[in-house]
């Protein structure tokens, strides 16, 4: 076999565990939720294998779904949004570091080795009615009673931006870092401020970094159930607490199914607007 | 008066001093060249004349102003880099206008002023590309153009020319003389190439371990070298130690090994005071191989040839002359001598510079 032949054929080699991976958990369960969508669940409970558009129908019909579907997508949006605003002086901060900026990113990985779910949970602690924050309002004398902070959209976004700020940061900090420090310095000696360089120079060239974070928190963001679950009150549901609804509280899989898939249509669609635009290779730098 | 002076400026980075009390005044229009291994702070004193860097201790001038407080964009340097540092977001007419927009430039002003840079450095076709389109040495004339654009009070080139290849290096070293002589701007050329240096300036100023070592004219500071460090960075020295017997006249008399008394003249070895130890310093390509004894004038001692080193137009031989090895640079005429000849080392006094010991 020739060397070309042999090149040609190596990278398939070593992509193949993963691709296995890929078929195996992936896209075969993927292909089993496509047909179950098609099922229908009859007034008995049981499933009615065939192929059915009824699901389909009341999943895009409903304004139920599509106002919760517009409201996960303005959370998610709020939550991109404070990430950006936050994480992006954070992230700028690592990056232009003197000291050990291994250090500093080791300090924004540590609440990934606690629990999400534990993490979000967390916030009760902090601002339930029995929680620091009350207590010490009370106990300073500002308050009288308690007050109900939590169960309400204010609080699911703060638990999301908490969840999702690493990613953003992560992001923003390799865009930030691979730009070189001598083009602040050649802006600032033709007469820009540190400011103007800022928005003339560093700004439009992490933009690629800032958006590959925008992207992936606003997709983790409205792809969660966990946070509105535990920090969303009654009517705070995002699209992901109706799937997990029809499928683990009603057991009704094939309107599960046809939800999620609308969700992964959605934010799928989000992703290709964003190769399309920026090039995923821009996300694979943030990961890694 | 002085386009810039430094007074006795000193930077440390914790325990670490860079700079050493180094002061300096450079001339209006002058190109002066930094010259040191890395290290040496060379890059140090240019960054703090840009603004770049705060001195520990000292003072700057530029244009008689004292520029310590004063913050880089205020300062009106040009600056460029060796890695260009364009910005890879903007098309070379927005890099070199970049500057002239913190000016009082009218705006329908700078498209012209632009083309003029670009004229320049004779690139005045590619204001519409980006710079990844360009080539290094042409993103180096552009970086030139952009720091030029803003007429600088001076222009300040950190190692401009080390990230070229060496061709391309020579060219641009003649480009960049010529544009400076033509706009006249008083410039500060950092490099550790001794070549450049000698090439490119009005002055060296040569900088080892964070200390000025010499100021001079490139022929100055090549032929009557201060100290050990300037004879050997700047070309090939043969330094040996001699004994100084005294002063007579304008001659130096010196007893050095391999060839005995030696009288150099005074001018040559101005740090000397006079009997003493002393060093002798002799340029690798004033010690000349011959296969015939010396004629009048010239010392000669017998050598043996022990390597090669073929380099085209030139030769360098290292040579062993009784118990000290020489090396010797020396112009091709027809074929160079193999190594395990045996040869004559020519020498005119006159060639010889000393060092006090």
């Amino acid at each position: 076999m020739s060397v070309e032949a042999r090149e040609a054929r190596q990278p398939w080699i070593l992509l193949s565990p993963a691709l296995t991976a890929v078929t195996l958990l992936l896209f075969i369960p993927l292909i089993f939720i496509v047909i179950y969508s098609f099922w229908l669940r009859t007034a008995t409970g049981a499933e009615q294998v065939g192929f059915y558009l009824d699901n389909w129908r009341e999943v895009l019909s409903d304004r139920f779904y599509r106002d919760i579907l517009l409201n996960t997508l303005k959370i998610a949006a709020i939550t991109t949004v404070v990430c950006a605003l936050m994480g992006y002086p954070a992230a700028y901060f690592i990056a232009r570091a003197r000291g050990n900026k291994a250090i500093l990113l080791l300090l924004l990985m540590l609440p990934f080795w606690i629990s999400y779910i534990i993490r979000t949970m967390s916030w009760i602690n902090i601002l339930g009615v029995s929680g620091a924050f009350n207590s010490a309002m009370i106990w300073i004398g500002l308050i009288d009673e308690p007050i109900q902070m939590l169960y309400n959209e204010t609080t699911v976004i703060l638990g999301l931006v908490h969840f999702l700020l690493p990613f953003m940061i992560l992001n923003v900090f390799v865009s930030v870092d691979g730009i070189d420090t001598n083009l602040e310095d050649a802006a600032n000696s033709l007469g820009a401020t540190r400011w103007q360089a800022f928005v003339q120079v560093t700004l439009p060239l992490s933009l690629p970094g800032l958006a590959a974070g925008g992207l992936l928190c606003f997709v983790l963001g409205a792809g969660t159930y966990i946070t509105p679950l535990i920090l969303g009150g009654p009517t705070d549901a995002m699209f992901a607490n109706l799937v997990f609804e029809a499928i683990i509280t009603q057991l009704n899989w094939p309107l599960g199914s046809a939800l999620s898939l609308m969700l992964l249509a959605v934010l799928g669609g989000l992703v290709l607007i964003y190769n399309h635009y920026l090039g995923m290779s821009q996300l694979a730098k943030g990961l890694g | 008066m002085s386009a810039v002076t430094l007074n006795n400026i000193v930077k440390r980075f914790g325990d670490f001093t860079a700079v050493h009390r180094s002061s300096l005044e450079i001339a209006e229009g002058a190109f002066v060249t930094l010259l040191g291994p890395s290290g040496c702070g060379k890059t140090t004193n240019l960054r703090m004349i840009a603004g770049l860097l705060d001195p520990t201790e000292g003072e700057i001038l530029i244009g008689g102003r004292r520029v310590n407080d004063v913050p880089i964009h205020k300062r009106n340097l040009g600056l460029v880099f060796q890695n260009y540092a364009l910005f890879p977001h903007k098309t070379v007419a927005e890099n070199v206008a970049f500057g002239l927009k913190y000016r009082d430039v009218p705006a329908s002003e700078i498209p012209g002023r632009v083309q003029d840079a670009l004229d320049l450095v004779q690139l005045p076709d590619v204001g519409e590309r980006y710079p990844k389109a360009l080539s290094g040495g042409q993103q180096q004339r552009i970086a030139l153009a952009r720091a030029i654009v803003i007429e600088p009070d001076v222009l300040l080139l950190d190692e401009p020319l080390s990230a070229l290849d060496a061709n391309l290096r020579e060219d641009m070293r003649v480009e960049l003389k010529r544009i400076q002589e033509r706009i006249g701007v008083t410039t500060i050329f950092v490099t550790h190439d001794q070549s450049e240096a000698l090439a490119m300036s009005d002055q060296i100023v040569v900088m080892s371990d964070g200390r000025v070592e010499q100021v001079g004219e490139p022929e100055e500071v090549y032929n009557t070298p201060a100290s050990e460090f300037v004879a050997n960075f700047l070309g090939a020295s043969n330094i040996l130690d001699a004994e100084c017997s005294g002063r007579t006249g304008g001659k130096l008399s010196l007893d050095a090994p391999i060839f005995g008394d030696l009288s150099i003249p005074a001018e040559k070895a101005p740090n000397l005071g006079g009997a003493g130890r002393a060093k002798l310093v002799i340029r690798a390509e004033k010690l000349v191989l011959s296969a015939t004894p010396a004629p009048e004038g010239t010392v000669s001692v017998p050598a043996t040839v022990e390597t090669v080193d073929y380099q085209g137009q030139a030769v360098r031989y290292f040579v062993r002359a009784g118990e000290t090895q020489l090396q010797a640079i020396n112009m091709i005429d027809e074929h160079p001598f193999a190594a395990g000849a045996q040869v004559h080392l020519h020498l005119r006094p006159q060639d010889c510079a000393a060092l006090p010991g």
